[in-house]
């Protein structure tokens, strides 16, 4: 049971942290890209092919952290404070978003505010998230259990990069979020715009797999060692065509598999992260095993989150589905 | 920079937290209040309870929002600023926390959704079914952080084993002694504060002249369930006391400002508790009121702050100050809605001015006697983070002083400015009322996302 818990686990709180990046991943894209709308009618229709969702979406957030919490006390011990600015700024930008998200309907003369707020907000949170990502590949100083480095660790030039990463990842997910879900001037422009947002990824893709290797000397060793690179080979491969399939139906004026393939991506980037710290969670010391809680919890928790899973997956079809279907210009959820 | 971090992390989890609850208090109580609308517009077709129901619903998308916006924060602060606490009791609280994201969180969130943008989308029933879903919601999210949140004070059903805490017996862990009381006390105040809410608003309408119908509907459900309400909450919270005094027996002479075990104790109506010399100033008290009250017998005694030395004392000010507030508010709510439910047996309740020009201010007081309260229970625990077996001042986290003050500040500017929009626009929506749209049809003031609610009252 020590054995086999922790994996399950580890596994339970990678599919949340995935969803949540998938999901709130467009939903912060959307505000990432808002400054770059023309109007405020068309800043009004982005914003409503969110509207039911966003908070569903980041809920997913909160069961990523509390999942480490109930699984891995000591890793969340250890990461929060080591992460302690990142992620306070990360939801200081996740309050400012979601309440400016809303108050900008109402305010007139100062609504301007509320769209910085929200662009500001949304940008925020996910570059913190890029560099908390770059921070867990880069590793954390461990004293025991506790904690043992600076308050400004992370502020190194790769994690900055992986925020920015980030930032790219996002305004992909949400421009080819809006070409599924909007008509109109809106999906026009998030056509070009994911066309921008595609290169960028790439871009950021290539740097982080050259950049890693060259200085992280510990994942290097994993990429390359002999028998890991012939399972590890296809991940460029498959990125490589996914890329390519992206950019294709983006020029095919496809609807959907634009953002389709835009989560294959995201999902690819995801495994690189899994391959270069596996099975480790507080890197480069400790693993999941040893920064797992008693099986007691675990398993009391495992119970519940074995049963609610499907139940949970099932609301998030049941309130897309509900709320299914292109949005007009000018059309509220109403 | 070595700025002490213990306090300044205490200051910042209060100052979150507060901010926090004041949310949930309002849409543990809203949601049910909107529920028990729609079944009523269900059953009896009138439609002054759709125009009710859907008035509401803005303002309880406004404050869900700030409830979920601040409550991720919380779920984060454990870590950032409490490492050690997050070690030490993460196997016991950890688990508790996990069920409520996964059978409250998700389920309030997606059927929020259905709630606030499905008037028109789903069949009526299934919108009905929403609303409940969602009052279910965060009756289950108080369930499970209550559980925590009562293992810290009233522990058991775990060992400690290697200097953490580890679970042996779930069910004792989340049926923990203070546990029934807090959820008993907790929910019925939420209850109570929005039926206060509820009653200032008709009671406003009604002097304005306003929606007469609603405002009459409005003032009989608030004074109604509150006049039954607000004595069981006089209950609770005495039989709260009782088990307190059992668990936490300084905590309880904290709020009575009991000093010496040895004689019995007065009912302290005032005074001014000196720490230092241990004793009162000013003091007005009944005497052995407290005893009465406690032991059900004028000469019985219960334990003094002298009982422990000064540092195993929680601030005895704050915490005895803070209970006079919550109980005066408490018997306030008792007289004036029984007051009420008398006005309206004689027929007077809707044109008696004297009660309502009074009456439509006070939809604070319910806000403030659950912060009070929530004052006395975490303060009195002090210096325990787990009552007898964790210090608070063991569980910070190894962060540097000035990085809890930035971030103290930053939370106090942004707080700031999001609870004064917040409170501007929900008033805002109560100055427009449940007011009728174009051709006599209720008007599709569906909120494009939660608070854009608030803008249907510009056009
Ligand atoms: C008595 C009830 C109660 C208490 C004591 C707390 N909460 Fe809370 N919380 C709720 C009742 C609630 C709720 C009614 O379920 C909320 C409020 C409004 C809302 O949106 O849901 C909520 C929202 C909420 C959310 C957002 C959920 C979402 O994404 O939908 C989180 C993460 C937390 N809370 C976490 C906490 C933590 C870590 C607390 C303690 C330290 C805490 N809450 C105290
Ligand atoms: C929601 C209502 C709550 C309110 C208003 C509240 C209020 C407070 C206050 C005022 C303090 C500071 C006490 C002091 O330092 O003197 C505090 C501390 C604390 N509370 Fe609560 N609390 C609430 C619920 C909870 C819950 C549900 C938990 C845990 C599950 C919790 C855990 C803590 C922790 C960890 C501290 C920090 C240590 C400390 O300073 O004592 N609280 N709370
Ligand atoms: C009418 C007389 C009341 C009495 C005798 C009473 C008694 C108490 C006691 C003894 C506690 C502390 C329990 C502990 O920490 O062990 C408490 C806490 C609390 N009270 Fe009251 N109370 C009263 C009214 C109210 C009212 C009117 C409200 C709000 C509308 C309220 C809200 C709270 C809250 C939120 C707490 C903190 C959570 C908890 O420990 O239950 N109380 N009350």
């Amino acid at each position: 049971m020590e054995w086999y818990l922790p994996l399950i686990w580890a596994l339970v709180i990678g599919f949340a942290v995935a969803m949540y990046v998938v999901l709130d991943g467009f939903d912060l894209g959307i505000g990432i890209l808002f400054p770059f709308a023309e109007s405020e009618k068309e800043r009004d229709q982005m914003m409503n092919t969110v509207a039911p969702f966003w908070d569903g979406n980041e809920t997913w957030l909160v069961l990523g952290g509390a999942g480490l919490l109930v699984a891995f006390p000591v890793a969340y011990a250890i990461l929060m404070p080591a992460f302690y600015l990142p992620v306070t700024l990360m939801l200081l930008g996740l309050v400012l978003r979601g309440v400016s998200f809303e108050f900008r309907w109402i305010a007139k003369s100062s609504k301007y505010f509320w769209n910085a707020a929200f662009a500001g907000g949304s940008a925020t949170a996910g570059f913190m998230q890029g560099v908390i990502v770059g921070g867990m590949v880069s590793g954390v100083a461990v004293q025991g259990t506790q904690y043992a480095g600076g308050s400004f660790d992370w502020f190194t030039p790769f994690n900055l990069m992986c925020g920015v990463a980030m930032l790219a990842g996002y305004a992909l997910l949400g421009a080819t979020w809006l070409v599924m879900k909007t008509e109109g001037p809106v999906a026009e422009h998030a056509r070009k715009q994911a066309m921008l947002a595609l290169y960028a990824v790439l871009f950021f893709m290539a740097a982080v797999s050259l950049w890693t290797p060259i200085e992280h000397p510990r994942i290097a060793e994993r990429w390359f060692k002999l028998p890991n690179f012939f399972f590890f080979w296809p991940v460029p491969f498959v990125t490589a065509l996914l890329s390519f399939l992206c950019w294709h139906w983006l020029r095919a004026r496809n609807d959907y598999l634009p953002f389709l393939s835009a989560i294959g991506l995201f999902f690819m980037g995801y495994s690189g992260l899994v391959i270069s710290n596996f099975p480790y969670l507080v890197p480069p010391v400790l693993d999941i095993w040893q920064t797992a809680g008693v099986p007691a919890s675990q398993l009391f928790a495992l119970m519940g989150a074995l049963l609610m899973l499907p139940v949970l997956i099932g609301y998030t079809v049941f309130i897309y589905w509900v709320f299914r279907g292109k949005l007009k210009e000018g059309e509220g959820y109403h | 920079m070595d700025i002490d971090p213990l306090l300044l992390a205490r200051i910042q989890f209060a100052f979150t937290i507060t901010f926090h609850i004041i949310f949930p208090t309002f849409t543990i109580g809203l949601s049910a209040y909107i529920a028990t609308l729609e079944v009523m517009w269900l059953y009896s077709g009138r439609e002054h309870y759709h125009r009710l129901a859907r008035y509401w619903t803005k303002i309880f998308a406004v404050s869900f929002a700030m409830g979920v916006v601040s409550g991720i924060v919380l779920s984060y602060q454990f870590g950032t600023n409490w490492s050690r606490f997050s070690e030490f009791a993460g196997n016991v609280i950890g688990p508790l926390m996990g069920y409520e994201v996964l059978t409250a969180f998700f389920l309030e969130a997606t059927f929020l959704g259905i709630m606030l943008f499905g008037w028109d989308r789903v069949p009526k029933p299934l919108h009905v079914f929403s609303c409940i879903a969602v009052a279910a919601g965060t009756l289950m999210s108080a369930f499970w952080i209550l559980a925590a949140n009562s293992w810290m004070h009233t522990p058991q059903g775990h060992a400690i084993q290697n200097g953490i805490a580890v679970p042996v017996d779930w069910l004792q862990i989340i049926f923990n002694p203070s546990f029934p009381y807090r959820f008993a006390h907790m929910t019925t105040a939420a209850y109570l504060t929005t039926s206060f809410v509820v009653l200032a608003v008709g009671a406003r309408y009604l002097l304005a002249g306003k929606f007469p119908d609603e405002a009459k509907t409005m003032l009989r459900m608030g004074v109604g369930f509150a006049a039954i309400v607000a004595p069981l909450q006089l209950f609770i919270g005495d039989q709260h006391g009782l088990n307190t005094l059992k668990h936490q027996p300084i905590k309880v002479a904290a709020m009575e400002a009991h000093w010496d075990g040895s004689k019995p104790g007065a009912l302290v109506l005032f005074a001014w508790p000196d720490e230092k010399n241990e004793r009162n100033l000013y003091e007005i008290s009944i005497p052995y009121g407290a005893s009465l009250i406690l032991t059900h017998s004028t000469t019985g005694l219960f334990p003094g702050l002298k009982s422990v030395p000064p540092e195993e004392r929680p601030p005895v000010k704050s915490v005895f100050f803070s209970f006079r507030i919550m109980v005066g508010i408490g018997l306030f709510m008792i007289a004036s809605s029984i007051l009420g439910a008398f006005l309206w047996w004689r027929r007077k309740l809707f044109d008696t001015r004297w009660y309502l020009l009074p009456m439509q201010h006070t939809w604070p007081l319910g806000f403030i006697a659950v912060v009070a309260g929530w004052f006395v229970t975490e303060q009195g625990r002090q210096p325990w983070l787990v009552q007898g077996i964790f210090r608070t001042a063991e569980g910070i986290s190894p962060v540097a002083g000035g990085l809890v003050l930035s971030t103290l500040i930053a939370y106090v500017v942004v707080y700031a400015i999001v609870f004064s929009m917040g409170i501007y626009y929900i008033n805002r929506l109560i100055v427009k009322g449940p007011v009728v749209g174009e051709g006599g049809k209720v008007s599709t003031g569906v909120p494009n996302r939660p608070m854009s609610a608030a803008s249907e009252s510009r056009s």
